[in-house]
């Protein structure tokens, strides 16, 4: 059962068919009803190794709350987070502990990258023996937030920039979308 | 040769098993994965695996410059990023034989000082959040908060700022420096008493403390605790009192020795350290000489050969910093004896026999910083 | 005492040791072999009573490595660094001095990760930072990174 796509020439919107080659329009306001929902109560994973965890306390407390966003609720476990934001030095130490962490998070999952020594390696990129030249070399990151450390506004604009990231994406876009050319 | 690792468990022990609390946890205060062999709840033995924010900074500072090492010495014990920039500022300037002006000297101190509170401020909230107790976390930043605003409009950041130098102080002090500080501290004044009401006589609080934890004098001498937790179990080791530098020893100030040891004598500590604290700012607010704010300096400095240390006192303890120099542009080999190292041996010998909600409680007044330890 | 006075007190205590002068703390040379006794008769001794052990530390001259202690009493408030030779690069030992001062437990074991200097009579040496498998010693003057840059397949 479906509408065929001759019937659909002038729909705005997204249409996307399924493998019977028919359509299914109703995805597109799912689509941003999930991704308003997603967005707007993204709950964080408490990960901080050195200073920019200071600021991200900071940021988490009175003067600059970002409880106002949604990110209400810090978990200590991964398998309740949606969100880790890498604050700090990563070592070669620790980052087989990071990427078991980020294994254990459930889908869907972002990442933002705080601060100069997680973009790439920060003040010890040269001279140092242990550093991770940024963490993207280990898990893939949404969000880079430069600075060290950056202020708590600028956590948050990072923060809101990955609001909007996840506002214009597809929610339930699965492997193989299969958008019809005309 | 390494001894194998000694916490492997026992078959014909039933009951006992090994757990790993860290790294990623939130009561460590950063990456500290610690071995912890139980007994049901009671522990038996623990072992500190360190390493996680090993960033190699007393070999990358073989490389740098004499101005340039200092950089990395406020991501150290981030929480008294001035006391670490001082420490370093005194040995180069006690190598090259610099006197600098008396208004940096005061400068120094206010701004030491006021480091101070903030740190302590971040520490009592999170000694509450770790207990449970939600509400100090907010309390503790609000003046924090301030502190931060201070430091930002002379120093320029909130957090990691280099702004004790060779020489001197780097900028001069904001026009509204003393305006602020005179009104923060007359508040913070009567703010204080609302920490004795959150935590300090709190039943639940002193129940989760008082003899928790309990570090014997001999004891604490023998592993070279320093700071609070040494003052608390009775020896007399505050280097603004010992070893005074900078003008330390034209103020008034108390030394707070106190003699039981155990937690809630740390936490008491540094309570009466910050009521101390708002009285050396007291002292020095109104009397800010005028003149230099620093002392010209080469571009490239290089230190005599020879062997030397120096000793300031952070938020945590005492911080020591040995150079070997050779004459070069860089020096030969820095060590830095940090307070939180020291500290953290008292961990394995203070916790044993007790149970796993007072490793968080003992932890909290121990108040030690990772990045710290491991450099 | 003064250290003026220390460094008399030790000549006479101590002939066969060297002293050198240092802007800070009177400076005592050991041989390897006498150093646990000439230790234990500095924190013993009534007259010193060094017993707070506030750094350990070893340095790299490339033709041997010093490990050095830095001592302090908290009854008299003198201070005192006490320095050790080692000749041998290859496999460097000394004695532990954690009978005497408890301290000692994590100094060695960070000198023992990042210059391979080995301590009898430790309770539990282990390369407390860098882990079991980091090849090589990396504050000694001769490490080299090329295992990480060039790494073998």
């Amino acid at each position: 059962m479906g509408v065929t796509e001759d019937n659909l020439k002038d729909f705005p919107g997204e249409v996307f068919s399924d493998d019977t080659g028919k359509a299914n329009f109703m995805v597109t306001s799912i689509d941003k009803l999930a991704n308003w929902a997603r967005s707007n109560s993204l709950w964080p994973l408490t990960f901080g190794t050195s200073c920019c965890a200071i600021e991200m306390m900071s940021t988490a407390s009175a003067k600059y709350d970002w409880s106002r966003f949604g990110f209400e609720v810090a978990r200590a476990t991964p398998r309740q987070a949606d969100l880790i934001i890498v604050a700090g030095t990563i070592c070669k130490k620790m980052a087989p502990v990071l990427k078991r962490l980020y294994d254990q998070m459930p889908n869907p999952k972002y990442v933002i990258a705080m601060g100069a020594c997680a973009v790439s390696g920060g003040p010890f990129y040269y001279y140092s023996y242990t550093v991770v030249k940024g963490v993207d070399t280990i898990i893939p990151v949404d969000v880079y937030i430069p600075g060290c450390p950056p202020r708590p506004e600028a956590l948050l604009e990072g923060m809101i920039a990955l609001q909007t990231k996840i506002k214009k994406s597809r929610a339930y876009v699965v492997d193989s979308p299969k958008k019809e050319e005309k | 040769m390494e001894a194998p690792n000694q916490l492997i468990p026992v078959e014909d022990a039933p009951g006992e098993f090994v757990i790993n609390v860290g790294p990623q946890h939130p009561s460590t205060h950063g990456v500290l994965h610690l071995r912890i062999k139980l007994d049901g709840e009671q522990i038996l033995d623990i072992e500190p695996h360190l390493g996680y924010i090993h960033r190699g900074i007393e070999k990358m500072s073989e490389s740098l410059g004499y101005k340039q090492f200092i950089y990395l010495t406020s991501r150290m014990d981030y929480l008294s990023a001035h006391m670490n920039n001082q420490a370093c500022s005194l040995i180069v300037e006690k190598g090259l034989q610099l006197e600098i002006p008396e208004r940096a000297k005061v400068i120094r101190l206010l701004m030491i000082e006021l480091q101070r509170l903030a740190s302590h401020q971040l520490w009592w909230g999170s000694a509450g959040l770790d207990m449970g107790a939600v509400s100090p976390f907010f309390f503790a930043f609000r003046e924090r908060e301030q502190i931060l605003e201070i430091f930002e409009e002379t120093c320029g950041t909130r957090l990691t700022m280099n702004y004790i130098t060779p020489g001197g102080v780097m900028n001069d002090l904001h026009p509204s420096f003393v305006k602020t500080v005179k009104a923060l501290i007359k508040q913070f004044k009567v703010n204080i008493h609302e920490y004795d009401k959150l935590l300090t006589g709190n039943i639940i609080f002193q129940k989760r403390t008082q003899d928790v934890g309990v570090l014997s004098k001999e004891l604490a001498i023998s592993l070279g605790a320093t700071g609070p937790v040494g003052r608390a179990s009775g020896i007399s080791c505050d280097v603004r009192k010992l070893h005074p530098y900078d003008g330390y020893e034209k103020l008034d100030f108390k030394e707070i020795v106190m003699h039981k040891g155990d937690s809630y004598t740390r936490y008491l500590v540094r309570i009466e350290e910050m009521k101390q604290s708002m009285h050396i700012i007291d002292q020095l607010i109104d009397n800010i000489p005028e003149g230099d704010f620093r002392v010209k300096t080469k571009a490239v400095i290089r230190l005599p050969e020879g062997e030397y240390y120096q000793r300031v006192e952070t938020a945590r303890g005492e911080l020591g910093v040995y150079i070997v120099s050779d004459g070069n542009k860089s020096p030969y080999r820095i060590k830095y004896r940090t307070p939180n190292f020291s500290n953290l041996g008292v961990l394995q010998y203070i916790a044993k026999g007790s149970k796993i909600g007072d490793l968080v409680a003992i932890m909290a007044t121990l108040d030690l910083i990772i990045p710290d330890i491991d450099r | 005492m003064s250290k003026e006075e220390l460094k008399a007190y030790l000549e006479l205590t101590f002939p066969t040791c060297k002293f050198e002068n240092s802007i800070d703390f009177p400076l005592l040379i050991v041989e390897k072999e006498s150093f646990f006794a000439i230790a234990k008769q500095l924190k013993e001794e009534p007259a010193t009573n060094f017993d707070f052990l506030f750094c350990q530390t070893a340095v790299d001259y490339i033709s041997h490595f010093e490990v050095v202690y830095h001592l302090t009493s908290t009854q008299y408030r003198h201070d005192l660094v006490v320095k050790v030779m080692l000749e041998d690069r290859e496999n460097p030992v000394t004695e532990s001095v954690y009978p005497l001062w408890k301290a000692a437990e994590l100094y060695e074991n960070e000198i023992f990760d990042l210059f391979g200097i080995t301590f009898l009579n430790h309770p539990n040496l282990r390369r407390i930072m860098l882990g079991k498998d980091w090849p090589g010693y990396p504050l000694r003057k001769d490490y080299s990174d090329d295992f990480i840059l060039t790494p073998q397949s």
